[in-house]
């Protein structure tokens, strides 16, 4: 009896071990694994979207089930957890049933990935863009598509500002904001809210200043030099830099030893609940302040002076770090089917109108203005564009690396608590810079 | 009986065997592989030959790391033995509500590392707010919050296994000592200490291998913060292989160091302390 029970026991074992692995032998897909093909069991292609937006990730997977319903076409969508999406990507790709279609954040994210980027220049998704500018174009060969553009600037509150005493007009240059942001602080007790927000040092909030705030000196700098990217940087405009951040640790609402502590919900419930009039952030931040203290018509969006020369004509900073990527080394029938997602996406009713919902503004021709989301930070970021001024590009995609990013964020923040000095975080952008595209040389 | 065994050997062990290849012995093999090669995911890797391991030290966070994680493997194992020791001498006499406060003091090891150095930063930034400091103001702010954290969590499971030494000393040795007018100090040191050696080898192996592989309460707590100066290996390893495209094939091979010098140092502790051990 005893034996039998054992024996029994083992069986059981082995058999729960199998029936992990068994919808995945089971699957036709894997059966033509071996030369890196995958087609299903009709002979049909499959689409596997790599979503790298947590905030849409159910909206995704909605649409992808009313295209699977149209068309009856398989759309899996997968979303990458925050911060998690090269990760993700990188034990993906691996597999067997790998992303179809996935993303890169620009030349420098697309060079990492070059190895599975599928040449989108034929394709019918390609012709529906509204510009090359939104392309990832090398030579002849279209390898990304962007299919969302973001802005960002300083957010700011229009009750609290005119409380202050100011309009938007009153701010038109570095100097101006300097002189409005100091006397909000100089009164500071009286009015019963500060200048900025926390520029929150932490992880989720950093990026707001290694990245999205040292875009500022890139750009004046690559415009005064009349280049798109460069492995030397010179860093011209770092004192700018430097004074643009001494601006915001010094009139916020902690000491600027606090800033390592500060999260990004810190910071965007700061403004959210009116307690300083500005927040640097993009239009993606809508969601987050929406809903509190400020009310959506208080919600403006000015232009970050950073002092640099032809600042009066600076717009807010436009651009995207979205691009659509078609996995090349997924069959040819998945390939088309990937693609004629895409296309579905950005043309038909339910698509146009599914991204509308998500928040995004698409850069394709069939977005008409019916299509903008109800943002008024987006509505910002258009009256900005109509009235003339210059809109500031994203170069940051022309980064080095996530090191040098990191490296950048770390001397701020001991700039900021005062363990460091400005030079280190020269040496973080400048010297840096240098080093990490030496590296990248070297490794290729 | 035996015969019956090595009938039914291969239905017993086979499922664990092949648990253990799949779960094991395969990735670690990859692994060594793949520290050789240059590679973004694993099936694009192209070999080249031992330049990742020349690399690493030329890579200044990770020797730094090293260095910091050698201090604090070293301080926590006497800060945890020590206070775990303590704790379990005081719960092994008769003391009223003595299984109350051994569960009580067990408790932290049940909460996950992240959350714990969650938990940790906030109690920490809180108190440091006062002086308007943070936890990142220097590394050395960062260290000793690790440490406190760590003892907090592990010392309750360190003490669980010290009562169990202390439990399984005979007390005939205790009463032959107070006959012969033993001290309560000598009876600490000449019989207590050396009749729990057992118990000490097993807990400073696990204070040893738990300090050297910290990685989540590192993250959560610090995440190596100022400028990765309290950064640990684990931490480097990760940040090596995810944030520097094109160092995978480095990030790997420091984990293979890693696991090499794990492997050495515990085996070493092992045998020092093995030697201390008396037989019963």
């Amino acid at each position: 009896m005893k034996k039998h029970l054992a024996l029994l026991l083992a069986l059981i074992m082995v058999i729960a071990m199998f029936a992990g692995c068994s919808p995945e032998t089971a699957d036709p897909d894997a059966e033509l694994q071996g030369d890196g093909e995958s087609v299903d069991a009709n002979g049909d292609g499959y689409v596997y979207y790599l979503n790298f937006k947590p905030e849409q990730a159910e909206q995704w997977e909605a649409l992808a089930k009313v295209y699977t319903e149209e068309t009856g076409v398989q759309v899996d969508v997968v979303t990458a957890a925050s911060n998690t999406y090269d990760q993700t990507f990188k034990s993906e790709i691996a597999k067997k049933k790998a992303p179809t279609l996935f993303q890169v954040n620009g030349p420098v994210g697309l060079a990492d990935k070059h190895d599975y980027v599928y040449d989108l220049s034929g394709s019918a998704v390609y012709s529906e863009l509204k510009s090359d500018d939104f392309a990832l174009i090398e030579g002849d060969a279209v390898y990304g598509i962007a299919y969302v553009i973001e802005t960002y600037g300083l957010i700011y509150n229009k009750k609290l500002l005119a409380e202050a005493g100011y309009t938007a007009d009153d701010i038109k240059s570095f100097d101006d904001l300097k002189a409005v942001a100091e006397d909000i602080t100089a009164r500071r007790s009286e009015l019963g809210f500060s200048a900025f927000t926390s520029a929150g040092m932490d992880s989720s909030s950093d990026w707001r200043f290694k990245t999205h705030l040292a875009n500022l000196p890139i750009y004046y700098e690559y415009e005064a030099d009349g280049i798109g990217t460069t492995t030397e940087i010179k860093g011209t405009y770092l004192d700018n830099y430097k004074a643009i951040f001494d601006l915001y640790i010094n009139n916020s609402t902690c000491e600027p030893a606090m800033l390592s502590a500060k999260t990004g919900d810190d910071s965007a419930a700061e403004f959210a609940l009116g307690e300083a009039v500005f927040y640097q952030n993009g239009t993606w931040a809508y969601g987050q302040i929406t809903g509190y203290e400020v009310a959506d018509e208080d919600i403006g969006m000015l232009p970050i002076y950073i002092g640099a020369p032809g600042e009066e004509n600076q717009g807010l900073c436009t651009g995207t770090e979205n691009y659509w990527c078609v996995n090349k080394n997924a069959s040819e029938a998945s390939i088309k089917a990937t693609l004629d997602f895409m296309n579905w996406c950005v043309t038909s009713e339910t698509g146009k109108t599914a991204l509308k919902e998500m928040g995004f503004v698409c850069p394709f021709k069939g977005f008409t203005e019916e299509y903008l989301p109800e943002n008024p930070l987006i509505l910002a970021a258009n009256e900005d564009t109509a009235s003339g001024t210059t809109p500031v590009k994203w170069c940051f995609p022309s980064m080095p690396s996530e090191e040098w990013k990191n490296v950048l964020g770390s001397a701020l923040l001991e700039y900021a608590q005062g363990t460091g000095d400005w030079d280190a975080v020269k040496a973080a952008f400048v010297d840096n810079w240098a080093a990490e595209y030496a590296l990248k040389a070297e490794a290729e | 009986m035996d015969k019956a065994l090595k009938k039914y050997f291969p239905i017993f062990v086979l499922p664990t065997a092949l648990a253990f290849t799949i779960g094991f012995v395969v990735p670690f093999i990859l692994g060594i592989y793949l520290s050789f090669c240059k590679f973004s995911t694993v099936s694009n890797a192209q070999f080249v030959g031992i330049s990742n391991y020349v690399k690493i030290w030329g890579d200044a966070t990770f020797v730094h790391s090293l260095w910091f994680t050698a201090l604090f493997a070293l301080a926590s194992i006497i800060f945890i033995n020590f206070f775990a020791y303590t704790i379990a001498l005081l719960l092994t006499k008769r003391i009223r509500g003595a299984n109350l406060f051994r569960t009580v003091f067990f408790m932290p090891n049940l909460i996950g590392g992240i959350i714990l150095g969650y938990i940790w930063q906030l109690i920490f930034n809180g108190i440091l707010s006062y002086y308007a400091r943070t936890l990142t103001f220097s590394a050395a702010y960062g260290f000793w919050g690790l440490l406190i954290l760590m003892c907090w969590q592990q010392v309750g499971y360190m003490m669980i296994i010290y009562i169990a030494g202390l439990q399984s000393i005979p007390s005939e040795l205790y009463e032959a000592a107070r006959i012969d007018g033993a001290s309560p100090r000598q009876q600490l040191f000449k019989i207590t200490l050396p009749m729990s050696m057992p118990a000490i080898t097993i807990c400073t192996f696990l204070t040893l291998t738990n300090s050297f592989k910290l990685f989540d309460q590192n993250l959560a707590l610090t995440a190596g913060q100022p400028s990765n100066k309290t950064e640990m290996l684990a931490l480097n390893i990760v940040n090596t292989f995810y944030s520097r495209t094109g160092w995978e094939g480095v990030g790997q091979a420091k984990a293979v160091v890693f696991f090499i010098l794990v492997a050495v140092l515990v085996l070493l502790q092992l045998k020092l302390t093995r030697e201390k051990e008396v037989q019963q």
